[in-house]
């Protein structure tokens, strides 16, 4: 190859006379001279030379051909056995033991939330970081050295099996080293926020034995709020005000509280409606906000979103670096010459300028977490879900996961609607990516 | 630059006068700046830029050797001198740019007007508002032409809408490319030929309001009529801007500047006012040079 090299060199050099061309070619090599284009017997036929170049052109379609050729056979394999599977019942249902009813709508809300906030965490923390690691390089030697530590480190993350992640993740975000286990010798977390509790009384009227044989006598819950999970159970007074559960919403009423063995059940239907058994023990049961946070994490909705930024953080962070070199540094030195501050050139142009690629990177690297399996497979387990998450500490499962499932069962009807699955996550995820080129065409052509 | 300084010498503190002066002996065969004194009878010399034994380096690699030079308010400087020879280090020195180049260090003193420029208090977001830089390929930001422009004033001022498209319209008239571009200042600015993009760039330096132009070869990316243009609108700015232009092309320094200051190897060889430097050179390296036998 380095023969032929120089031999080109050769050519293109021209008429430049050269006295070497009577040295022996091992020579002139190790000597690094150039050939004489006087030397024709040293030519390589431009015949040969073109024939080259086509058998590379070849090789190139070839090989390229090749794995198009792949993906359109593993596409159209999934489209055959999964397009006929299709169903709204399959979008929209939950999981069931029948194949047929089988849906998987909870694993869908379940990859919206736990993306969501991967997104809302991991964009700001890797962005950041690349600005950091290219914006503000620092002049102080040691500071250098920690980042430049910091920047080998996180060329290391990206190449690590995400399966690690998700023991890192089990560890860390799911059980939080243990840190918050045993505090006290309540079964609940040891810090919560977001979560109302109640005590839950019933109507007099719902107990069969108290039943003053009304036919419309029905059953009705009251709710009385208590201060914290472990606050002692409210006794039941009159006159005190209860939430009672309708079919409005939340009612605010006066509860009238009376011992049904030794007085007597009014009669009247408005009072019997208000009225409990102070002898009762109450239910107590809990009203979570979507923003519900306790410690440790367990399960939830936000140890899966942590773990999956622990996967794709060194890819965003990488991702934003290239996006920010990519900015010519002229226009950082513009606007540093119109006395911006260097907050002032990043915000202002460096990121604008940027940011098409930071959402190329972006983009690619949350369908990667979409795509995610293993690491969910370890920190939320294969657990049974049959509801869409509520809040963020709600149990949850994803896309492959339930696609998982499915093919791991036994019957072959599971099969199919698997492969149903696959085609909605494909098309979730082409969807993703077309949108992203769509958003990365627009701003080019805005900024061009 | 508020005040306007008649002597130099009077606005530095004895301490460093003293150091300076001592220095300024052993910086030998350096024939300039006798001239502002000599003058001093006829008008009142007016200096925008003081630099004193002014040395700098890269690392280890001194660009700069003790030059000393003033710089003459609402005048044409040029620097010329071959590639390598320090002059942009120099230009670049003003508004302290070299701070982007993290081995770059400097010795000796720059003022401008009473602000003494290289210390590390200075004020440099401060500095860079009244001292405005042009570069050599035209660099607008990937944005409108109304926001290239609005982008300075509105780092440094809050301002209204009306007012912020006063300062736009008369930026964009003083740089010359009103005309050309008054019917899409909404248009990217990238969509412009590379002259108007260079005169948005002037624009957009003078809109912050400096009171110093610095030009590092704002024409050697450019055509000859878009050169001229420029040309035309340095000579039109110097009534209100000090303008100090590093250039390659020697007939554009003859033409276009009041003063000449050559440099050779980072030393300063020559400086006097432009006719003289080209006519009768006191160096005979100016003189190699400025006649086209070297560089």
């Amino acid at each position: 190859m380095s023969e032929n090299d120089s031999d080109d060199d050769s050519q293109l050099t021209g008429n430049s006379p050269d006295s070497s061309a009577t040295e022996s070619q091992n020579e002139r090599s190790k000597s690094g001279k150039r050939l004489a284009s006087s030397d024709a017997s040293k030519l390589v036929a431009s015949r040969v030379r073109i024939t080259k170049d086509i058998r590379f052109r070849q090789m190139c379609i070839v090989t390229a051909s090749a794995s198009v050729l792949i993906l359109v056979f593993l596409l159209g394999s999934i489209l055959v056995s999964g397009v006929p599977a299709l169903s709204w019942t399959l979008l929209t249902g939950y999981p069931e033991p029948e194949p047929e009813n089988a849906g998987m709508w909870p694993a869908l809300m379940g990859t919206l939330w736990v993306c969501t906030m991967c997104a809302l965490i991991t964009l700001p923390l890797g962005i950041g970081t690349a600005i950091l690691l290219e914006e503000f390089t620092p002049r102080n030697k040691l500071a250098k050295k920690v980042l430049s530590l910091i920047q080998l480190n996180i060329t290391n993350l990206a190449g690590v099996p995400s399966v690690v992640y998700g023991i890192l993740g089990l560890t860390a975000f799911v059980s939080m080293f243990s840190l918050f286990d045993a505090s006290d010798n309540s079964d609940g977390p040891s810090m919560e926020m977001g979560a109302i509790y109640f005590d839950q009384f019933s109507n007099v009227a719902s107990d069969p034995f108290l039943t003053t044989g009304e036919e419309d006598a029905q059953e009705r819950y009251f709710l009385i709020p208590v201060e914290s999970r472990d606050a002692p159970a409210t006794v039941p007074k009159t006159g005190i005000l209860a939430y009672e559960n309708s079919k409005e919403g939340l009612k605010k009423v006066e509860i009238i509280a009376i011992d049904p063995f030794s007085e007597d059940v009014s009669s009247d239907p408005e009072v019997m409606s208000r009225t409990i058994d102070s002898t009762s023990t109450p239910g107590r049961i809990s009203e979570k906000q979507w923003y519900y946070l306790r410690l440790p994490f367990g399960r939830g909705v936000v140890a899966g979103a942590l773990t999956l930024m622990l996967v794709i953080l060194p890819v965003i962070i990488i991702s934003t670096q290239e996006a920010l070199r990519a900015v010519p540094s002229t226009l950082r030195a513009g606007a540093l010459g119109l006395g911006a501050t260097p907050w002032q050139v990043v915000w202002n142009v460096t990121l604008p300028c940027a940011t098409p690629g930071i959402m190329t990177g972006s983009i690619l690297a949350m369908s990667r977490a979409i795509g995610e399996t293993a690491p969910i497979l370890i920190i939320a387990g294969i657990v049974y879900i049959r509801s869409a998450p509520q809040h963020l500490m709600d149990d949850y499962t994803v896309m492959p996961l339930q696609i998982f499932n499915w093919t791991s069962r036994p019957q072959e009807e599971f099969h199919s609607i698997a492969a149903g699955g696959i085609v909605i996550l494909l098309a979730i995820l082409l969807s993703f990516n077309a949108v992203a080129v769509m958003i990365r065409h627009r701003m080019q052509n805005k900024l061009q | 630059m508020s005040s306007t300084i008649t002597r130099p010498k009077d606005t530095m503190n004895p301490s460093k006068r003293a150091k300076h002066d001592s220095k300024h002996h052993t910086a030998s065969g350096q024939i300039r700046i006798d001239k502002p004194d000599q003058e001093e009878s006829d008008e009142p010399v007016t200096s925008a830029i003081e630099m004193k034994d002014l040395s700098s380096w890269y690392g280890k690699f001194q660009a700069l050797k003790s030059i000393s030079l003033n710089v003459r308010k609402n005048k044409v400087t040029a620097f010329i001198g071959p590639s390598g020879c320090g002059k942009s280090t120099l230009l670049r020195w003003v508004n302290r740019m070299n701070d982007t180049i993290h081995t770059a260090h400097a010795t000796g003193s720059l003022h401008l007007g009473d602000l003494d420029v290289l210390t590390n208090t200075t004020d440099v977001v401060d500095l860079r508002r009244k001292v405005g830089i042009v570069f050599q390929k035209p660099n607008p930001f990937p944005k409108s032409i109304f926001d290239n422009v609005a982008f300075g004033p509105r780092l440094h001022m809050k301002l209204r809408r009306s007012e912020l498209l006063d300062i736009v319209e008369w930026s964009l008239r003083k740089a010359a490319v009103w005309d050309e571009v008054k019917d899409r200042l909404h248009a990217p600015a990238l969509g412009l030929s590379g002259g108007q993009q260079q005169r948005l760039c002037i624009a957009r330096t003078i809109a912050v309001g400096p009171e110093v132009l610095l030009m590092d070869e704002p024409c050697s990316a450019l055509d000859p009529g878009s050169t001229l243009a420029i040309e035309e609108l340095m000579n039109e700015l110097r009534s209100q801007y000090t303008i100090v232009i590093v250039t390659h092309n020697m007939q554009q320094a003859s033409r276009c500047s009041d003063e000449t200051a050559f440099f050779f190897e980072g030393e300063l060889i020559e400086m006097n006012d432009t006719q003289s430097i080209f006519t009768t050179p006191k160096s005979r390296r100016t003189e190699d040079y400025i006649s086209g036998r070297f560089g």
